[in-house]
């Protein structure tokens, strides 16, 4: 399931299970790829993962909080805690490992 | 099987796709990481015939995406990590599939070269960046480094002077590089300076995000953002054996013919002189008619 949530419902969000997070933009190419790469393999590999987008486009701070200087970038949170990261473009198979690692 | 894939959408690609497409080709592009290539990374295009004002680099790519759909080209999000030239049908395997085409015409263009300096790796994405359009936001009211002198750096410079509290530009000349009209403006932009006849020796940090550079004059500069602008390598990386490249990487073409039979190529991934969108652009359009004329004579 794919959601898209701000700075507003962010902690609800993530609260609990594994969730993973994409930071994007409209304007950042690379998020179109990364965009993709979860929608075509991460989401049917994985039905039951909420995979939630964060337009960095007023929620800054909220990319800031997670330590965010580039994207696309990732973050899985298991029940609220940030457990990984990825920086740049990630590939599905490193993605789907890392959540069945979570 | 399909009758021509083109590999890339940057100018090349998309004016490859807007020729074949009005050919009744029905081209099949494939995005590539970065979709829109190089332009949508440039904040104002000024260079580009046909705009009076400047237009921001993602509105003319998502325009001329736009124009090749409407002639009848396909799109793909992949990114091709092989190919296999040799048998009848050209072979191509992406991070999402695979596919086999008729004919080819690469335009992947080129990507951001790296400095390979101490501290580079560990800080990039985390401070480091080749993309001022992408991740100046996350820069705002801090001070940052742009390294280089051409066109790019220039262009980063300007677009990170709104953005940023300082802009220090590091170049290893004592002159830019880059458009007169670009660098007139940066010399007057009042919170960005030059350091001359400079070169960063590394990239320094408190472990966890860039703190700052330490300069060739012995200088450590205090930075939160360093932007990565000293040139683009072409991006054929997964070309090697298949088609005939140069010393520097560059596919070798004659009138966009590859040395690999019904394979094509256009734009900066095939030009190591220009690096122009508007010579890209024109090169993808003389790549489609050649390509058209090899499915024609039965290639």
């Amino acid at each position: 399931m794919i959601v898209d949530v701000t700075e507003k419902d962010f902690d609800a969000t993530v609260a609990k299970g594994v969730v993973l997070v994409d930071f994007w933009a409209t304007w950042c190419g690379p998020c179109r790829m990364q965009g993709a790469i979860l929608e075509q393999k991460v989401a049917p590999a994985k039905p039951d993962l909420t995979i939630a987008k964060v337009d960095i486009d007023g929620n800054v701070a909220l990319a800031q909080k997670f330590g965010i200087m580039s994207i696309p970038a990732l973050r899985i949170f298991k029940d609220g805690n940030l457990v990984a990261s990825f920086d740049g473009v990630t590939k599905p198979e490193e993605i789907i490992a890392a959540v069945e690692q979570a | 099987m399909e009758d021509l894939v083109i590999v890339g959408s940057g100018p090349a690609g998309l004016a490859a796709a807007i020729y074949a497409a009005r050919a009744g080709l029905r081209p099949l592009v494939v995005e590539g990481m970065l979709a829109g290539g190089q332009l949508t990374q440039t904040h104002e295009v000024e260079n580009y015939p046909g705009f009076a004002d400047p237009i921001v680099g993602l509105d003319l790519m998502t325009a001329m995406r736009a124009q090749a759909e409407r002639a009848g080209a396909r799109f793909e999000m992949d990114e091709i990590s092989s190919v296999d030239f040799s048998g009848d049908d050209r072979k191509l395997v992406g991070m999402m599939g695979e596919m086999s085409s008729r004919a080819v015409i690469v335009a992947t263009g080129a990507g951001a070269k790296w400095t390979d300096l101490p501290g580079e790796a560990k800080y990039k994405n985390h401070g480091i960046s080749a993309c001022a359009v992408c991740d100046g936001a996350f820069f705002r009211g801090r001070d940052v480094a742009v390294i280089g002198g051409g066109d790019t750096a220039l262009g980063d410079a300007l677009y990170l002077s709104r953005i940023a509290k300082s802009v220090t530009v590091i170049h290893r000349r004592d002159a830019f590089r880059g458009a007169k009209a670009l660098s007139d403006r940066v010399l007057a932009a009042p919170n960005v300076t030059v350091a001359w006849n400079t070169t960063v020796k590394s990239f320094d940090g408190d472990g966890s995000s860039l703190t700052g550079l330490s300069l060739s004059d012995g200088r450590t500069l205090p930075v939160s953002g360093a932007f990565v602008a000293i040139g683009h390598r072409p991006q054929t990386d997964f070309l090697r054996g298949a088609v005939e490249l140069d010393e520097a990487g560059y596919v070798v073409v004659d009138r966009t013919r590859t040395s690999a039979k019904g394979v094509f190529a256009a734009g900066d991934c095939a030009d190591p002189l220009y690096k122009q969108a508007v010579i890209a652009a024109g090169a993808g359009a003389q790549a489609a008619i050649e390509a058209q004329r090899y499915l024609q004579e039965g290639g």
